[in-house]
């Protein structure tokens, strides 16, 4: 018997976070129309604006058609089969007020997610916005953070009480024309988070956000929004989870970050929803438009991810390194087990003067997951003396997954560089072996090898979240070899 | 002379087509050092593989006992929890997994088979750092990937830093003397002799009659093909050197 037969028949399958919370919830019937988007703005008492813009992306949408570039499988989806909108019933009319308000059993999903929603659990220092489902539940540390003149708040808030600041930004990344998934999230999104950090602050904790799908046959469109003024620095953390579901369920995510003179922008994803199972059933559709503008000189961006979940990913992380001498990084570990497939990279648009972009990206294919990375470096005209450093590695764990790396360079100068390497390779009998000697059985060997091979993405993620990753990889790799 | 620790009975091992070990017999009780000589290519580090259960040999005749447990029934990690460690003849590389991370997974699993809590972060520590300390080696190996860009002598050294950190009840060390300079050796033997106790065992497996300078075996085994041609105290090694292999060999065949 190989390694390779053995490592399969190891583990049952286990996604931990596949329990439903039942709660009242407000949800809409299926359906897009301009009446979807009239219920939405109602619900949430949007501004006319608001109300249009979301109007001009639903009309523009019905002109899209859904791309098919991407090296996924996946059957059509029914766009009008789908609720556009789901909120827990909240106690109180208006919504909680404080902590003690929640929900319990909200409270308890959270609990069991391992959130800290509690503030005195919060003692890691992650200020939590926590979107369950269409709505975001709670805010905490808001009081400490506004002192500093920070602002985090769920983006509905923002439209509500800084509503200029949010008028400037949305969209000015990623207009509501860029791509079928981004336009339609611009029509329907719900809710999501909103971070702006004055000029010259630094955000003393880590800003976080999690997402968890509740609901059936809703989808999930988050709008999140981060501007880091002149001199600020932030460093922000999504995770996701989703309970576990037949049918599959759609997600399409926009985030925006704008980081303006001098500014740092982190922002690290843990992705973790339901990726079906073994026989490839269920799991979420994950297409998400993310995009940072490096608006000023000497700004910088970094996209750190850990994609274990989703039964497809569609995610392309990019930099538009616009100020002179402006930093855009990629880190990036993506797995793909059973019958999950990930089309995901970045794009660097370099149009800066010395600007710089390094992307590191680790994909690891087992069962019969299909892993491609898709990256485009473009260095345009302008952007002299600009470089590129691209490092694609893949990882395969059986013979029926697959690996493919798609690099698009671009240089329109002669004295920029770009410089691509790529790796793919296979755990080594012997390192398995040597792993076994020391007392590690096959899972915890896999798992350790596939750790040190993601070493140079994980480091970029914050303390607490690495260690996080690091389980949830573990988790992830259950029947992977095969 | 304590129990025997580990029995080889008349194992005969291979690969498909073609038998390696044919026909070997050994006893080592705890508290000895057996060393283990022979030519090249004579299955010294296949009968050290074969002990650790690599999959690439199968035993065809004969069983191997350890603690009175047959180990045919153990797969490799369960042999390393009942206590048995290989230092191997090459030791792997495993990129990106710092020895620290390496170590407190390994006396990790163990502990969890043997049913013993697992140590934390603090004890674990410790544990590392007297390990260190006791074969002389540098603690900040632990912060570098395991045997990653290690020159030759310093991945021998982790193999017995490694060792001292699992302690063991029986050692096999795959020519952990090759590759050494003299200084190292010297450290190296140093370390082995500082984990000598009464209850654990050593089968040391080497091309030189200098290690065993250091470390001083109670019985020397010669290894010429798949067969221990002759087992004897500690001069058995010195006339090895002084005669070579062939003549040591007629004299055991008269
Ligand atoms: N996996 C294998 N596949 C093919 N041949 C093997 C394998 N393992 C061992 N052999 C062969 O079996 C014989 C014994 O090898 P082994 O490595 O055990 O020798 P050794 O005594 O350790 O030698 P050295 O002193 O050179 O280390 C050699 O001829 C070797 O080529
Ligand atoms: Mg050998």
């Amino acid at each position: 018997m190989t390694t390779t037969d053995t490592i399969q028949d190891l583990v049952p399958d286990k996604y931990k976070y596949g329990f439903v919370t039942a709660i009242d919830a407000d949800t809409a019937p299926p359906g897009l129309n301009e009446a979807t988007i009239h219920l939405i703005s109602d619900r949430k008492q949007e501004p006319d604006w608001l109300r249009q813009w979301r109007l001009k992306a639903l009309k523009h949408w019905l002109t899209m058609k859904p791309p098919h570039w991407a090296f996924l499988r996946y059957p059509e989806i029914d766009y009008q089969a789908i609720s556009y909108y789901s909120a827990p019933k909240p106690a109180r009319k208006d919504g909680p007020q404080s902590l003690d308000e929640i929900d319990p059993q909200i409270r308890q999903t959270y609990e069991k997610l391992g959130i800290p929603l509690e503030e005195q659990k919060a003692l890691a220092g992650v200020a939590v916005d926590a979107v369950f489902d269409s709505v975001s539940v709670a805010t905490t540390f808001k009081k400490k953070l506004a002192e500093l003149g920070i602002i985090f708040c769920p983006i509905s808030e923002a439209v509500r009480d800084h509503p200029d600041l949010v008028r400037q930004y949305l969209g000015s990344v990623v207009p509501y024309t860029d791509n079928f998934y981004a336009t339609l999230n611009s029509a329907v999104f719900s809710d999501g988070s909103f971070a702006y950090i004055p000029k010259g602050v630094r955000c003393p904790m880590e800003l976080s956000t999690y997402f968890r799908i509740n609901a059936q046959r809703t989808g999930q469109f988050e709008r999140t929004l981060i501007v880091a003024d002149e001199g600020a620095y932030v460093s922000y953390l999504e995770g996701c989870t989703a309970p576990m579901r037949d049918e599959n369920q759609l997600h399409a995510a926009v985030v925006e970050l704008v980081a303006l003179k001098d500014a740092t922008i982190k922002y690290s994803t843990i992705q973790n929803w339901y990726p079906g199972d073994a026989q490839g059933k269920g799991g979420i559709y994950n297409f998400v438009t993310k995009r940072g503008a490096c608006r000023g000189a000497r700004a910088h961006i970094s996209w750190t991810q850990v994609e274990t979940g989703s039964a497809i990913t569609w995610k392309y992380p990019s930099c538009i390194l616009q100020g002179d001498d402006s930093v855009g990084e990629f880190y990036s570990v993506a797995m793909t087990n059973h019958h999950q497939q990930a089309d995901t990279g970045t794009k660097m648009i370099h149009i800066g003067q010395r600007t710089r972009s390094t992307i590191v990206s680790k994909g690891i294919s087992g069962g019969h997951g299909q892993n491609s990375y898709r990256g485009l470096v473009k260095i345009l005209p302008g952007a002299r003396h600009s470089r590129n450093y691209t490092q694609c590695d893949s990882l395969l764990l059986g013979d029926q997954c697959g690996a493919h790396t798609f690099p698009y360079i671009e240089v329109r100068n002669s004295s920029s560089r770009a410089e691509h390497e790529a790796s793919t390779s296979k755990i080594a009998e012997d390192q398995l072996f040597y792993c076994h000697q020391r007392g590690l059985d096959e899972e915890n060997a896999v798992a350790l090898i596939v750790n040190g091979f993601c070493r140079e993405v994980f480091k970029e993620l914050p303390m607490e979240f690495a260690v996080e990753a690091n389980k949830l990889l573990a988790i992830s790799l259950e029947g992977s070899v095969g | 002379m304590g129990e025997p620790l580990l029995q080889i009975e008349d194992l005969h091992a291979g690969i498909p087509g073609r038998e390696i070990l044919r026909g070997v017999n050994l006893t080592l009780p705890a508290g000895q050092v057996h060393a283990l000589m022979g030519p090249n290519g004579s299955g010294k580090s296949t009968l050290a593989q074969v002990l650790a259960g690599r999959e690439d040999y199968t035993i065809t005749q004969g069983r191997i006992l350890f603690a009175g447990q047959d180990l045919a029934a153990l797969k490799p990690h369960e042999r390393a929890a009942a206590g048995l460690f290989l230092a191997f003849q090459y030791p792997v590389e495993i990129p990106g997994v710092t020895g620290m991370q390496f170590l407190r997974a390994a006396v990790n699993a163990v502990r969890k088979q043997r049913g013993e809590p697992e140590l934390d972060p603090v004890a674990m520590l410790k544990r590392l750092r007297e390990a260190a300390k006791l074969v002389d080696c540098n603690p900040d190996t632990l912060k570098r990937p395991v045997n990653e860009g290690f020159s030759g002598g310093e991945k021998k050294r982790n193999e017995v830093f490694q060792l001292a950190a699992l302690a063991p009840r029986l050692a096999v060390l795959d020519e952990t003397d090759s590759g050494l300079d003299i200084d190292a050796l010297q450290v190296v033997a140093k370390g082995v002799n500082a984990l000598r106790r009464p209850d654990r065992a050593f089968l040391v497996i080497t091309h030189y009659q200098r290690l065993l300078n250091y470390i001083v075996p109670d019985v020397v085994h010669v290894l010429v093909e798949g067969r221990i041609v002759k087992s004897g105290d500690r001069t058995l090694a010195l006339d090895l050197e002084r005669e070579g292999y062939a003549a040591v060999e007629e004299k055991a065949a008269v």
